[in-house]
């Protein structure tokens, strides 16, 4: 790699481009560490995917991430929209992440009682 | 013929009366023009409830759930939605406090009082992706010491900067390099203790699971510094995701270049081997670890010689912890002075806290050093369950100690911390209330350090097994007050005589206790009593005569038959045989049993 | 005591480690990565396993009994087809570890350390995963078990035992 192909992906992967492919509208991150895996977040995550996959929605993608800290409220899940700020949800059982699906994702309602963080 | 959407409008009366026919007719006007009549179902349905908000619909399989809907709304709802899969939001459904929440719930006081900086990316990159960490200023740093700095200029930054080890002993990172740089020899080596040995801290844990590159960055920075070109991570068996992730991170890392020959095109050269470690506290300490990496037993040597003169295979060897090599990127985009700004007058930047125990928010903290503990525990952590009141807040592992309730108010630091009888150690804090004693957490370090001493030097293995005596005998009521002086005594010799870090500090957690605590030892000795109710053998178990209802529960669960009665009678423990299991105590239903 | 007797060679795991051993045996002091993968493939490291090993790498027995007896991680008796491991280390010390430990060996009926008579399970003990935000923990294999109560280790250990025989 040369300097300038570092440059060049910096550029495409900016912070505020997490939204990467052009198609997705919002991104899933499941919190992925020891201490989300412990608390049930493979469940977590399986039970996003297969809501989505259930509603055959196409624009939402699901990936994984390391811990935010919070090891009591995990699993943590966060959601990002393009254009809109960060929420960070704690708490999420495989029932918690339908929810979000179908009334965040969805219908663009967040559920308030499992905000932890809302951020830029 | 299923259909892939089906599109339900509602046909109630109150919709109908708000023009919902003309939308209908509408959107199946535009469906038709798209050739959509096979893929798409529109049902009339019957009154869906909001009426408020008709003409309403909803979309199926997604769920969406549009409202207020108008003729010109079709056109663009059947090309985004129908035909790309994405909703029209502006014109869904949002629940009243939708938006409210983005106001009013900002944050909650866990994130509000931290400080991200090693942890920024946690939780938060995919760790698997390189491409998000280099969209993160990922490998920047790196970039800017192979062209714009000589390693000279590296150290520099990073001494004026003030970093000092996150490892425990706080050695300023910038002089281990230099004292490195300048010693003898072509082949030097660096390497990341990834041992993290404490039980009770996770922060390299989850450093190394949330954002591996930070650490693989900061160590091809160390490596450039020094001039090494070949580096070592020791990662602690225990963590398998951890060296999982690493693993990739690696390859991905050399993939793309940025490990291994002539690294973005500059002259330097560099590459790293991961070596898992096999359960070994001692191998934490940096002469064992080098010994483990080597193939051996842990066994520490003494120092001098000093690992920056004479460390892996005898050659210059720096040896940083993980979080300490994630800070290093900062430092050298951000600069010295941003991280000289933060923390204390000798402790600077951030520190990462590992918060267990009994706090209500238990996890990672980022936090300036010189916040208070109290800060920590209350604001950040929520402070303690049930209401009850903190004791004490343990912090350095086996190696550290117990800051009381009165001490909350320190701001702490390296030095801070060592003036209470503690260190900073790795940044494990461990919450204790009332209900937890401090001879039994000072026999528990004890025991701990007893077994992980590698046996190599007498006051290690000789004197923390007899204090450990002691202290068992203290807990099973057999104490004498002479134990005390005793006890303080062995300490001294132990931490004054023993060959490393390990006996050094591991009479530390029953000194601080005997600081702070010593009225719960005599009360163990004078009174026979444990005022925790934790160490059992100081615990009895009465039955109250008044509550006892005669129901033979007890006597049942009784494994070794010390409670006699008769049904309906009241019932005798025998203390001569009872041996405090407090299976009784579990086992009753009516609160006769009185624990003390 | 210790076995002189050549392996024969077509011992499928021998042949493994031998493979590995070849691969790390040029790179500087890989003798407890070898003992690592030899304790993946044979469960445990036997006097037979660390002879093989001493003599592949052409190095005394000694100094591999002395590297296997020093490190909490190899064991030398062995194991049954699944570890449950139980955190002792200090913040689940706190939430009242020893409960778990207890509560375990009871369901289990075996002692801290044993294998139950169908060589499912052992129980053994470990210092800290690093969970220790979800204390107390266990782990079983590789997964780990957070925020335990006596009967939650119990229903776990259970339902590990019933998905992994369905399997
Ligand atoms: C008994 C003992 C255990 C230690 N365990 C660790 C450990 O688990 N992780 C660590 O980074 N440092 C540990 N240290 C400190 C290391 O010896 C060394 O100081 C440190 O890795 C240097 O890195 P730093 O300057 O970046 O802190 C331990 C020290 C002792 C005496
Ligand atoms: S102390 Fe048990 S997981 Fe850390």
């Amino acid at each position: 790699m040369k300097l300038e192909d570092l440059k060049k992906i910096r550029e495409k992967h900016q912070k505020d481009m997490i939204l990467r492919d052009g198609d997705a509208r919002v991104r899933v991150v499941v919190g992925m560490g020891t201490s989300g895996i412990a608390a049930g977040a493979r469940e977590t995550l399986r039970a996003f995917l297969e809501e989505i996959e259930k509603r055959n929605i196409a624009d939402v993608i699901v990936t994984q991430a390391g811990e935010r800290g919070l090891s009591s409220h995990e699993p943590i899940v966060t959601v990002l929209e393009k254009s809109k700020p960060n929420i960070v949800y704690g708490n999420v059982t495989a029932d918690v992440a339908r929810k979000i699906v179908a009334e965040h994702i969805v219908n663009g309602s967040p559920l308030s009682d499992y905000v932890l963080e809302v951020s830029e | 013929m299923k259909k892939r959407l089906d599109v339900l409008v509602c046909g109630g009366a109150a919709c109908i009366a708000s023009h919902s026919q003309d939308f209908k007719n509408r959107l199946i006007e535009v469906v038709k023009d798209h050739d959509l009549e096979d893929e798409i179902n529109i049902i009339e349905t019957g009154c869906m409830g909001p009426c408020e908000l008709g003409p309403v619909m909803v979309v199926y399989p997604d769920g969406a759930f549009y409202i207020r809907l108008k003729p010109e709304y079709a056109q663009r709802i059947v090309e985004e939605h129908f035909l790309k899969g994405r909703p029209v939001e502006e014109f869904l459904w949002q629940a009243p406090e939708a938006r409210k929440i983005v106001e009013e719930k900002r944050q909650i006081p866990f994130f509000e009082k931290q400080h991200k900086v090693v942890l920024e990316n946690c939780g938060r990159i995919d760790p698997e992706n390189l491409n998000e960490y280099i969209g993160n200023d990922g490998y920047q740093a790196l970039a800017r010491c192979l062209t714009e700095m000589t390693p000279d200029v590296v150290i520099d930054t990073v001494t004026s900067s003030g970093l000092r080890g996150r490892g425990g002993a706080g050695f300023p990172t910038g002089l281990k390099w230099k004292l490195a740089r300048r010693s003898a020899g072509d082949v030097k080596y660096v390497v990341c203790n990834a041992d993290e040995g404490d039980p009770g801290a996770f922060m390299d844990r989850a450093i190394l699971e949330g954002d591996p590159h930070s650490v693989i960055e900061g160590m091809a920075i160390s490596g450039f510094a020094v001039g090494a070109s070949r580096g070592f991570v020791y990662v602690r068996a225990e963590y398998p995701l951890a060296v999982r992730r690493l693993r990739r991170a690696l390859e991905q890392a050399r993939e793309a270049g940025l490990l291994g020959e002539s690294i973005l095109e500059s002259d330097f050269s560099f590459d790293l081997e991961i070596r898992i470690g096999a359960g070994a506290f001692v191998c934490g300490e940096e002469t064992a670890l080098m010994a483990s990496v080597e193939g051996h037993r842990g066994m520490p040597s003494p120092k001098p010689p000093y690992p920056s003169e004479q460390g892996l295979w005898e050659k210059p060897t720096v040896i940083n912890n993980v979080e300490t090599l994630a800070n290093l990127r900062h430092i050298i985009l951000k600069g010295a002075e941003w991280f000289a700004a933060m923390g204390t007058a000798k402790s600077k930047g951030t520190k990462v806290f590992a918060l267990s125990g009994n706090v209500t928010n238990t996890g990672l903290v980022e936090v300036p050093m010189g916040i208070t503990l109290r800060e920590i525990v209350y604001d950040v952590g929520g402070g303690i369950p049930g209401n009850k009141a903190l004791k004490a807040v343990q912090t350095g592992g086996p190696s550290g100690g117990c800051i009381p309730a009165e001490h909350l108010d320190t701001p702490i630091d390296y030095e801070s911390l060592a003036e209470l009888g503690s260190i900073m150690g790795s940044g494990g804090l461990i919450v204790l209330d009332e209900d937890n004693c401090m001879v039994n957490m000072a026999k528990f370090f004890l025991e701990f350090c007893v077994e992980e001493s590698c046996g190599q030097c007498s006051p290690c293995r000789i004197g923390l097994k007899q204090m450990l005596r002691v202290l068992e005998r203290i807990t099973r009521g057999e104490g004498r007050l002479e134990d005390l002086d005793d006890l303080e005594r062995m300490a001294g010799t132990i931490k004054a005589t023993s060959l490393c870090g390990l006996g050094q500090s591991a009479p530390n957690p029953v000194l601080s206790t005997l600081k702070y605590f010593r009225d719960e030892y005599e009360a163990h000795i004078r009174e026979k009593r444990c005022p925790a109710l934790v160490c059992t053998d100081l615990i009895t178990y009465t039955i109250l005569a008044d509550k006892c209802t005669g129901c033979t529960a007890c006597a049942r669960k009784c494994p070794v038959n010390a409670i006699s009665g008769e049904v309906k009678k009241i019932h005798v423990i025998d203390q001569g045989i009872c041996i405090h299991c407090g299976a009784c105590f579990e086992a009753c239903k009516f609160d006769a049993i009185e624990r003390r | 005591m210790f076995h002189t007797e050549a392996h024969a060679p077509e011992n499928r795991h021998y042949e493994q480690l031998r493979e590995f051993i070849r691969e790390q045996i040029d790179k500087p002091g890989p003798l407890i990565q070898v003992l690592h993968r030899a304790q993946e493939i044979f469960g445990y490291l036997p006097m037979e396993v660390q002879d093989f090993v001493a003599r592949e790498m052409n190095i005394p027995h000694s100094e591999v009994y002395s590297v296997v007896t020093f490190y909490n991680f190899f064991r030398t008796e062995p194991i049954g087809d699944h570890i449950i491991n139980v955190c002792l280390g200090t913040a689940c010390h706190v939430k009242g570890a020893q409960l778990i430990l207890d509560a375990l060996a009871d369901e289990l009926d075996i002692h801290v350390g044993g294998t139950t008579e169908d060589r499912f399970f052992t129980l053994s003990t470990a210092r800290c995963f690093g969970a220790c935000g979800l204390a107390p923990a266990m782990m079983i294999d590789e997964e780990v078990y957070g925020k335990l109560t006596v009967d939650k280790a119990r229903k776990a250990i259970r339902e590990f035992r019933k998905t992994t025989e369905k399997k």
